[in-house]
């Protein structure tokens, strides 16, 4: 479809291109179907819904003109800019399989589009953004836009940080290796007095878990204010940690209303001689790369809760993919993401969730339509961000967990752990045992996706704790159909 | 006496299962040469959490394919010190890695005492936290 046009039908020239009034976008240039994409662009695709009868390749092209160079008219004030270089160019349309005619679904089309290097601001996630999707979401001529995927040049991941600690560093301080770590929120999560809540921590972490955390709303609220909060975590860490020999952590949420007040809190972590802090999603992408570069200054990992990602990222015509957030999130500086469970309670499919884990994880990327991974990515050396699985999980899906997300996860059993029939020592210890199990098993070579079940149920034998959990949660799963699916599906699938 | 589930130190990927037999440590070895890993052998009387360098029994052994012979450095090391804390290490050259892939714990002493928690109480409710190792008391080669 994209080769059907001849150039001259794409864009007028000198004066006639710059004669007042208005021409259709194509016709202003940011429409090309013959452009050669260079290695220092950086490669946006949209899935485009037209309203019904307009020419998507127009709206691709007021896409890539409404986020660069456009106006709603032609300016000659262009005549005075590089402004053919500046014009992000839409080079590609194609339909998008399974939808118009003949489908229940309308016209989908995915449109990609090249954006000229020097258009962004380097180490800025703000400025890429105020670009990328700072106006066109809104436009009337689009009945809905999504955010599909980015490729990203290297030439401009070089100017951002990346991730403050990273995978590799992370697990050398923690001197944790060969196995997904183990983490839980402290329920509930609002409510609980400092003193309390320092209970919960102390229990999961004795246990046998590597972390607890603070969820993404705990802050400084009348029942229990930051500092309280900070100083008997702190204490249940070290006792933790004590008791067990083990590098332990908890998850400060320093999450405030001001930068100012997110950095007093974070010293406050430091100078207890907390390993982690953490930040939520809603605090925004400059404080996100600010709290990234004082992480990286004061040796703290960071952890990063998606809160609010949702709202954006979950229907599937229409805002963005949480694979892009995987990217700017990357690029941003934090070292841990919430980014799918599989299994749980929160929305994900397989293949979907591990394009995430891939995006955050890989050095490199190759383009891999089945995973939603619509460009190749060359991710420059920078820091892997550890990803999270959160949400309705528990011991007895840890044959699924292990093969859907690997080694390098944080697996955080909230629920899990706290609400064990034994309590709550008795629930991390369920959860270790049934994660080194799993890791040895697989390690010997041992199928565990079929054989998972039987497995756990044979430590179970001698692991009271998880032989409790196993009876509690045996049937508890998660089953409904994902929103955010493949649109490729690769022709023969085995076990995901 | 430690007072976690288990009464032992946890550190490694495998110190909640059962003490592993000569038959799971070299499952463990064949997993790691199948990756390309170097395996090392390591020796300490100060598990302390944040203790990084372990004594090596020896360089990592990046030319040794075989999982017997591996072994036999395992049981080499046990036998030199019987009742000091011994992990199998495994390190990964990939670049993007350049770091430990696997430990596990194959030897601990009989008796473990653990650490204490010493708590520096200063300005305000802050408190500096000091994780103390009861054996370390003791000088080097005395403590287990």
């Amino acid at each position: 479809m994209a080769n059907q046009l001849s150039n001259n039908e794409t864009m007028k020239e000198g004066a006639d291109r710059y004669k007042a009034g208005v021409l259709p976008y194509k016709k202003m240039g940011y429409w090309q179907p013959d452009y050669q994409v260079k290695d220092t662009d950086l490669l946006a695709m949209f899935r485009i819904t037209p309203h019904a009868g307009s020419d998507p390749e127009e709206i691709a092209a007021a896409v890539a003109g409404e986020s660069s160079t456009a106006t709603w008219t032609v300016v000659w004030t262009d005549r005075l800019t590089a402004c053919e270089m500046y014009r992000a160019k839409a080079y590609r349309v194609e339909q998008v399989p399974n939808t118009g005619e003949g489908t229940k679904i309308e016209a989908q089309y995915f449109a990609y589009i090249a954006y000229e290097l020097d258009l962004f601001e380097g180490g800025s996630i703000a400025n890429l953004t105020a670009s990328i999707i700072g106006n066109v979401f809104g436009m009337k001529a689009v009945k809905a836009l999504r955010l599909e995927d980015m490729r990203i040049p290297v030439a401009y991941l070089k100017t951002f940080q990346g991730p403050a600690t990273g995978v590799i560093v992370e697990r050398e301080r923690l001197d944790k290796f060969g196995r997904p770590l183990l983490g839980a929120t402290t329920k509930p999560k609002l409510g609980l007095s400092g003193r309390n809540y320092g209970r919960v921590v102390y229990e999961g972490l004795k246990g046998g878990l590597d972390f607890m955390k603070d969820d993404e709303n705990i802050n400084s609220q009348s029942f229990m204010h930051w500092r309280d909060r900070f100083l008997y975590c702190m204490d249940a860490v070290n006792k933790a940690s004590a008791a067990t020999g083990e590098v332990k952590g908890h998850y400060l949420n320093v999450t405030a209303g001001t930068m100012e007040e997110m950095y007093k809190r974070a010293e406050f972590a430091k100078q207890l001689g907390s390993v982690i802090i953490m930040i939520d999603l809603v605090i925004g992408y400059t404080a996100i790369q600010s709290m990234a570069l004082w992480a990286r200054q004061n040796d703290m990992i960071l952890h990063l809760h998606r809160a609010g990602n949702s709202t954006y990222s979950r229907q599937k015509n229409h805002g963005m993919n949480f694979r892009v957030i995987c990217k700017w999130m990357r690029m941003a500086g934090v070292d841990h993401i919430h980014a799918g469970t599989v299994v749980g309670k929160l929305e994900g499919d397989p293949m979907m969730i591990r394009g995430f884990y891939d995006t955050l994880l890989d050095d490199h990327t190759p383009q891999q339509l089945e995973k939603g991974l619509f460009f190749e990515q060359d991710w420059a050396s920078l820091n892997k961000c550890m990803p999270v699985a959160s949400g309705g999980i528990h011991a007895g899906q840890m044959h699924q967990l292990l093969t859907y997300l690997g080694d390098d996860v944080v697996l955080q059993f909230g629920g899990g752990t706290i609400g064990h029939p034994q309590g709550i020592q008795a629930g991390a210890v369920a959860n270790r045992v049934a994660l080194e199990t799993m890791v040895m098993a697989r390690n010997e070579g041992r199928d565990i996706w079929n054989e998972g079940p039987q497995i756990l149920q044979d430590a179970a034998k001698w692991c009271g704790p998880l032989r409790a959990a196993i009876d509690t949660w045996k049937d508890i799963t998660f089953n409904y159909e994902s929103t955010d699916t493949a649109d490729f599906v690769p022709t023969a699938t085995t076990s995901f | 006496m430690m007072t976690n589930p288990n009464g032992i130190v946890t550190q490694g990927q495998f110190s909640f299962l059962p003490p592993l037999t000569d038959t799971q440590i070299t499952a463990q070895i064949k997993y790691a040469l199948s990756r390309g890993w170097a395996l090392s052998v390591e020796y300490t009387d100060d598990p302390h959490p944040r203790n990084t360098y372990w004594e090596m029994f020896g360089a990592p052994m990046f030319d040794l394919k075989d999982p017997a012979g591996i072994l036999m450095e395992v049981n080499n090391c046990r036998k030199t010190f019987p009742n000091h804390y011994i992990r199998v290490m495994a390190f990964s050259s990939v670049r993007g890695v350049e770091s430990p892939t696997m430990s596990y714990i194959v030897n601990r002493p009989k008796n473990e005492p653990g650490f204490g928690l010493v708590r520096q109480e200063t300005d305000g409710r802050n408190i500096r936290y000091t994780i103390h190792s009861y054996a370390t008391d003791k000088p080097e080669g005395e403590r287990y």
